[in-house]
């Protein structure tokens, strides 16, 4: 799923060469389970570190979502791609291009139901073929409504 | 907060220094004619040991000073040529500092330093020397000083070793770089003799 221009056109003038689209609220009924794509966009030329590095020293991609009413019970990675750059000798495990990560929320039984809002961190390390950016922590949400 | 992200701007010296950290379209490999090169900031900075580094100290030598990260994967390709740079022209008045912007510090710098067997000092950096440089935003970000402590070229990404051996010999073979280094107390550290203090510390230390 690619961004709004204009999204992106914002995101990329903050310095983020890695945009994201606001997930889509998600319904839940207590004691249910429920999946969030988060999907992503990176700028042309640049790719970030995957979940799962190649290297001790590499910053991997992380999400990761603050207590709230649901319980984030897992994550889905697109499978990473293992890409030789001309600064490595060994093939690094990276995304680029558009992706998404998918979030396995549960509703606890005891769940209240009603609207709320679930706030979570992003954070990631991109570089291009010659140079790399510091690493980055964005904010993000999740509008989520719990229904009987 | 991250320490290249510095939050308050120095801002005469980072608009003075702004271009010095930028992309440059000049190929590289070239280095400022002598009257386009500006002072580099001064910084002290303390190594591994805990013993301050003071670029003042260096005046008198060529200094390649690198801006760096253990996460970021082309400074990790620079980091072979500079360790063979450091010894091959040591000798003839040239250093390099690493200085590395890692949030974490020493927790991770100091095994990398280990690990890669690095032979150059390194220090941590902070917002107030990435601000004194212009505001470091890409690693790596490299400086070439004259034997003025003046900055002859800078790099933003990684560029060919042979770029930067270019402008290291040419530095080191400058007619009035060699004679600043040899004016003075006729040790090789040239201008340095003019200096209290961290003249002292630069003829024990580098």
């Amino acid at each position: 799923m690619a961004c709004s221009p204009d999204l992106r056109a914002q995101a990329f003038a903050q310095g983020n060469v890695l945009n994201f689209v606001p997930p889509r609220k998600v319904i839940v009924k207590p004691g249910a389970t429920v999946d969030s794509a988060l999907p992503l966009e990176l700028r042309p030329g640049y790719h970030v570190n995957s979940n799962t590095p190649s290297d001790e020293y590499l910053i991997p991609l992380r999400l990761t979502w603050n207590p709230g009413p649901l319980d984030a019970a897992g994550f889905v990675f697109p499978q990473p791609r293992m890409e030789k750059y001309g600064f490595s000798e060994k093939p690094l495990s990276v995304f680029s291009g558009d992706f998404q990560i998918v979030t396995h929320f549960k509703a606890p039984a005891n769940a209240a139901p009603g609207p709320a809002t679930l706030t979570g961190k992003l954070r990631y390390q991109a570089c291009n073929t010659s140079m790399c950016l510091p690493p980055k922590t964005l904010d993000v949400s999740l509008q989520i409504e719990i229904v009987k | 907060m991250s320490r290249i992200h510095a939050a308050a701007a120095s801002a005469a010296v980072a608009f003075l220094l702004a271009s010095c950290s930028r992309p440059s379209s000049a190929p590289t490999g070239d280095l400022k004619s002598q009257n386009q090169r500006k002072p580099a900031p001064n910084f002290s900075l303390k190594d591994a040991d805990g013993n301050a580094v003071n670029l003042a100290d260096y005046r008198g030598k060529v200094v390649l000073v690198n801006f760096w990260a253990t996460w970021c994967g082309p400074c990790e390709a620079e980091i072979p040529w500079f360790i063979e740079f450091e010894k091959k022209y040591k000798e003839q008045g040239f250093a390099v500092l690493g200085v590395s912007m890692d949030d974490d510090g020493w927790k991770s710098v100091r095994p990398y330093v280990a690990s890669h067997r690095i032979n150059y000092r390194v220090m941590i950096g902070s917002e107030v020397v990435s601000q004194q440089f212009g505001e470091i935003e890409s690693l790596p970000t490299s400086f070439v000083l004259d034997r003025e402590g003046r900055i002859a070229s800078n790099h933003v990404g990684l560029i060919d070793k042979v770029d930067y051996q270019n402008e290291i010999v040419k530095l080191l073979q400058d007619p009035k770089s060699a004679a600043l280094r040899d004016a003075g107390d006729g040790t090789g550290n040239g201008m340095l003799a003019g200096l209290t203090g961290a003249g002292v510390r630069a003829r024990q230390r580098p």
